[in-house]
């Protein structure tokens, strides 16, 4: 099946890494890199996984989290944030705020790939 | 009728006439219409106290044993009144000024208010007058019988005499004695008749003087004949015995209760005091003028064995004169009861002032209200005292028997009471004389005198003869007659020397090692300053001069402010117009209270009561009270200070604490946007780099893009670290400027090429040259940095179209400014404030580096001595750089 993830990244070369590694794995990308409307995005394109990185222009990844938490159908899905600050403070905001899986940048490669692999594999279970 | 039932009558009469014209008098004096009762001459008869039964009866006696010496006693007032009538006056001023109620509140009042000196004398002076008060019963008693003696109808009991004499005594005294509760209020009353009894008494000694001159001697000459003839003729003078009579007799007639009473306490007018100066001697030299004939004749006439104290009664009636012996027992009536009244009263006062009023006052509990009845306990504590010292003199002379020499018992009440002058003349006159000096000394003469003079002129064994003649545990040096061995004085004389002496000594010792309260300095200067700051005779009256004083004295404790709206208010309070109050009891009261809460009970309650007792406070006198004040003060201003310094210094802990904590915050914000702005580009370069290690089978195209993804983002990470390197040292002041000469216009070409450079669609960038030419001296790279970054940003956030920037120079007041405007939108109203803030970037998609341009750019023109600034509201973006051209301003 072919799997579909949206990743929320303002930053153009990291999205275009991170599109290519997924894309190549065979899953569907789908991108977006502006945090203002980003939970209304989610909710439209109903993903089965969500990247979403920690500072977006217009809204904080952290507000989007807290949103998406709240909303019934999405309060399971995976989220897997990524944050370029490294402050233990924010993973500790983003586990109460129900991250999924939480990675600092810079990460390699295999590391994201095996986090969407797992957390996709999860929501299958389930 | 029998001569005693005569005489018993006579002396009713005589008490019955003396309480009509003290009952007068006080009407008289109330009625304020007694003017003559306050005349200079019966202030000097009632100082007539001094002779006393024992002078009017045992004077020929002394001159009977002793010949001329009786003379020292007499002696001693009238050098008193002549050489030292200005002691005397400075005396009545302290006791006016001071309200002096009695020796001992002189003492006290001298001291610092001490209760301590106020028992201590109270208590010396009831030793030393009881025995002095019975010798009065004594004399009288003696007169009586020695008329009962030439009656033989004479049937009457002795004790009873003695009692209902003393009975009479204390109701009299108590009569006229406490009419009046406060002391300083005189008894003119009492005044009066005793000057009566002073009229009588030299009438009834001249009388008897004259009867013997010129009826039993038959006339001057012959009399002088018969005094050389006689044993006491002989010229015998003991310097030593002289000296220290005539002394002592100085001593009490300025310490004795009873003449402090008289001279002092009932004084009116102090100009009196010039009057007696001369008429008192005159007084005690009439008084004293026959007593010489009498002995004489009275040893010549009177059979061998007759008691010469009674010479003045028997020779009368040893003539067959009773009317002249009844006269005569008057006179000696009349010193005896004269004296033990007033000295009965001044002890009253004493001990009911110092020892049953704090007494009861302990005993009622500080709790208690002292105001409505106190009057009434005063008057009965004053009552009681009066019935327990003649109770005391009663006691006395039943316990003593009678017998021994009159005057013996008479110098040995004087050597006690003279221990009281140097703490008087030395609070009088040395301002350096202090409380613990005082009680050193009159500790040290009291119990000299009662060991030297006191217990073995009383005689009765009360020192065992071994004592005396051995000394106290065979210690021989401690014998009371010949005290650390010095033998062969006559017993007077080595009292007086050793007591007077070592009190003397104990007193300016003590005083010199110790230091004054600032009670006992504002005392002292009181007392012995008085003629400087008190009113005279005449002086202060009126209560708006008491207000007066008051408010000037409020004013300098409590501030001017503070006094004004106190005295306003209880001004308006009593209904008067104006700022001043009336001194009501109330008003005393509630200022005393607001006063001592700046300076302290004591001080407050003494100044108070300078004013309203009478006599304005001096500058100096609030000196001495200011010293300790001043010493308050500085300590409460220290402390104030100290606080304040506490609480600034809490509040720039505070303070640098809330900048430390923000600083940490800006830390940690600054270090968290460094770790993102370092962490995103080395991101995109791993990633990069794996994708382009791992990938098999990448194109060519999309490993040359990748790889130059890679180029740019290690581009950015260095450009981040140069940024960072170079605003750290800018922040740090480290920075070396390379100041050089040149022209905007070269470092604005140098900037837009710059800028412009890698731009597919440079702006327009409009610029004047001309205006642009304008020599500059300063760190031309560093300007043309500022410049690049402004151009730079508005190549990269300018919305417009067709992008423009105009570049506007100018100079004003000596200042470059540079204005950089493009056609943009601008920074939005809500951010503008924070552009120049590390880090800040108007929109993440078009920054190009970490948002530090600005921030370096400000700290650059700071460092330039210039200022760049975002100019609102015109237009699009605007920036201003401005500079000082303080060397060169001109263009060339």
């Amino acid at each position: 099946m072919n799997r579909r993830v949206l990743l929320i990244e303002d930053e153009p070369n990291i999205l275009e890494a991170i599109r290519f590694l997924l894309t190549r794995e065979g899953w569907q990308v789908e991108t977006h890199s502006d945090g203002t409307d980003a939970v209304e995005v989610v909710r439209q394109a109903g993903p089965d996984l969500v990247i979403l990185d920690m500072m977006l222009p217009g809204r904080s990844g952290m507000d989007i989290l807290r949103d998406l938490r709240g909303i019934d159908a999405l309060a399971r899905l995976p989220v897997l944030m990524l944050t370029a600050r490294g402050q233990s403070r924010d993973r500790d905001m983003a586990e109460k705020a129900g991250v999924s899986r939480f990675m600092t940048k810079p990460f390699s490669n295999a590391e994201v790939l095996t986090a969407v692999r797992d957390l996709l594999a999860q929501a299958t279970r389930t | 009728m029998s001569l005693l039932n005569l005489v018993v009558a006579v002396c009713l009469a005589y008490v019955a006439v003396l309480f009509l014209v003290a009952f007068a008098a006080d009407r008289l004096a109330a009625r304020g219409r007694a003017t003559w009762l306050k005349s200079p001459l019966v202030y000097t008869l009632s100082l007539s106290i001094y002779c006393t039964g024992w002078t009017f009866y045992g004077a020929v006696g002394y001159a009977a044993r002793s010949g001329l010496e009786f003379v020292t006693i007499y002696l001693g007032p009238t050098l008193v009144m002549v050489g030292w009538w200005w002691g005397l006056r400075k005396l009545v001023r302290i006791g006016r000024s001071q309200r002096i109620t009695s020796i001992a509140d002189l003492i006290s009042s001298r001291y610092g208010k001490s209760n301590l000196l106020a028992i201590g004398v109270t208590i010396l002076c009831v030793i030393s007058i009881t025995p002095y008060i019975s010798l009065q019963l004594q004399s009288i008693t003696l007169s009586f019988s020695a008329l009962a003696d030439f009656d033989p109808e004479s049937q009457y009991s002795e004790g009873g005499v003695v009692f209902w004499m003393t009975a009479g005594l204390a109701v009299f005294a108590i009569l006229f004695g406490t009419r009046n509760l406060d002391a300083n209020e005189r008894h003119h009353g009492v005044v009066t008749a005793i000057a009566l009894e002073a009229v009588i008494k030299l009438l009834a000694l001249l009388a008897v003087g004259v009867f013997v001159v010129w009826s039993l001697s038959g006339g001057v000459e012959e009399t002088l004949a018969r005094i050389d003839a006689s044993p006491i003729g002989t010229w015998q003078v003991d310097g030593g015995r002289w000296a220290s009579i005539t002394f002592l007799a100085a001593a009490a007639f300025v310490c004795l209760p009873r003449m402090f009473q008289v001279m002092v306490v009932e004084n009116d007018d102090e100009r009196h005091l010039r009057t007696a100066a001369w008429a008192f001697p005159l007084y005690l030299l009439l008084i004293s003028l026959f007593v010489l004939p009498i002995a004489a004749v009275g040893l010549d006439l009177m059979p061998a064995g007759t008691n010469p104290d009674q010479f003045v009664l028997t020779l009368p009636l040893s003539q067959d004169r009773p009317m002249l012996a009844l006269l005569s027992f008057l006179g000696g009536f009349s010193s005896a009861t004269s004296m033990v009244i007033v000295a009965a009263m001044a002890l009253s006062t004493m001990v009911s002032n110092h020892i049953v009023m704090p007494v009861w006052l302990l005993f009622k509990g500080s709790g208690a209200s002292v105001s409505g009845d106190v009057r009434h306990v005063v008057l009965m504590a004053r009552r009681v005292s009066i019935g327990g010292i003649m109770a005391l003199g009663y006691a006395y002379y039943q316990l003593s028997g009678g017998g021994a020499a009159l005057a013996s018992i008479g110098l040995i009440a004087f050597a006690g009471i003279a221990q009281i002058l140097p703490a008087l003349v030395g609070g009088l006159f040395w301002r350096g004389a202090t409380r613990l000096g005082t009680l050193a000394g009159l500790s040290v003469g009291f119990a000299l005198w009662l060991w030297t003079s006191f217990l073995p002129g009383l005689g009765g064994g009360l020192i065992p003869e071994e004592v005396m003649l051995h000394g106290p545990l065979g210690l021989a040096w401690l014998r009371p007659e010949a005290l650390f061995g010095i033998t062969g004085l006559p017993p007077i004389v080595h009292s007086t020397l050793w007591s007077l002496s070592l009190n003397a000594a104990a007193f300016c010792i003590v005083s010199l090692f110790t230091f004054p309260t600032p009670m006992e300095r504002l005392q002292g200067a009181q007392f012995v300053n008085v003629f400087d700051h008190s009113a005279g005779p005449s002086g202060w009256t009126g209560s708006v001069a008491k207000s007066e004083d008051l408010m000037i004295m409020s004013q300098r404790i409590l501030g001017a402010r503070e006094a004004r709206s106190l005295f306003a208010q209880a001004a308006a309070e009593q209904e008067l117009p104006g700022q001043l109050p009336e001194p009501t009891p109330g008003f005393v009261e509630r200022l005393e209270r607001v006063l001592s809460g700046s300076v302290g009970a004591a001080a407050a309650h003494a100044m108070v009561g300078q004013i309203v007792g009478g006599s304005a406070v001096s500058v100096e006198d609030l000196l001495a009270v200011a010293d300790e004040t001043a010493q308050m003060l500085e300590h409460s201003s220290q402390l104030e200070a100290k606080s304040a310094e506490l609480s600034r210094t809490a509040r720039q802990l505070r303070e640098a604490n809330e900048k430390l904590t923000q600083i940490s915050l800006q830390k940690d914000a600054f270090l968290s946007q460094v770790s993102h702005e370092l962490r995103t580009p080395m991101t995109s370069v791993r990633a990069f780099s794996e994708i382009l290690r791992d990938t098999e089978g990448l194109g060519a195209e999309e490993q040359k893009r990748y790889a130059t993804i890679i180029h740019d983002e290690a581009l950015r990470l260095t450009r981040l670290l140069d940024d960072l390197l170079d605003l750290s040292v800018l922040e740090s002041g480290a920075v070396s400027l390379n100041m050089r000469e040149g022209s905007l216009a070269d470092v604005l070409d140098r900037a837009v090429a710059v800028a412009g450079a890698g731009f597919d669609a440079p702006l327009s960038v409009n610029r004047d040259r001309a205006v642009e030419a304008i020599a500059l001296h300063t760190d031309l790279d560093r300007l043309a940095q500022v410049f690049i970054n402004l151009i730079a940003n508005a190549q990269k956030y300018c919305d417009a179209e067709a992008p423009a920037l105009d570049i506007l120079a100018r100079v004003r007041a000596d200042r470059l400014e540079v204005d950089f405007i493009d056609n943009g939108s601008g920074v939005p109203a809500d951010v503008q404030a924070i552009v120049f803030e590390k880090f800040f970037r108007v929109s993440a998609e078009k920054a190009g580096g970490a948002g530090l341009g600005l921030a370096i750019c400000r700290e650059i023109m700071q460092r330039l001595g210039g200022d760049i600034s975002y100019l609102a509201d015109h237009g699009g973006g605007a920036f201003r750089v401005s500079l000082p051209l303080a060397q060169r301003m001109a263009a060339e």
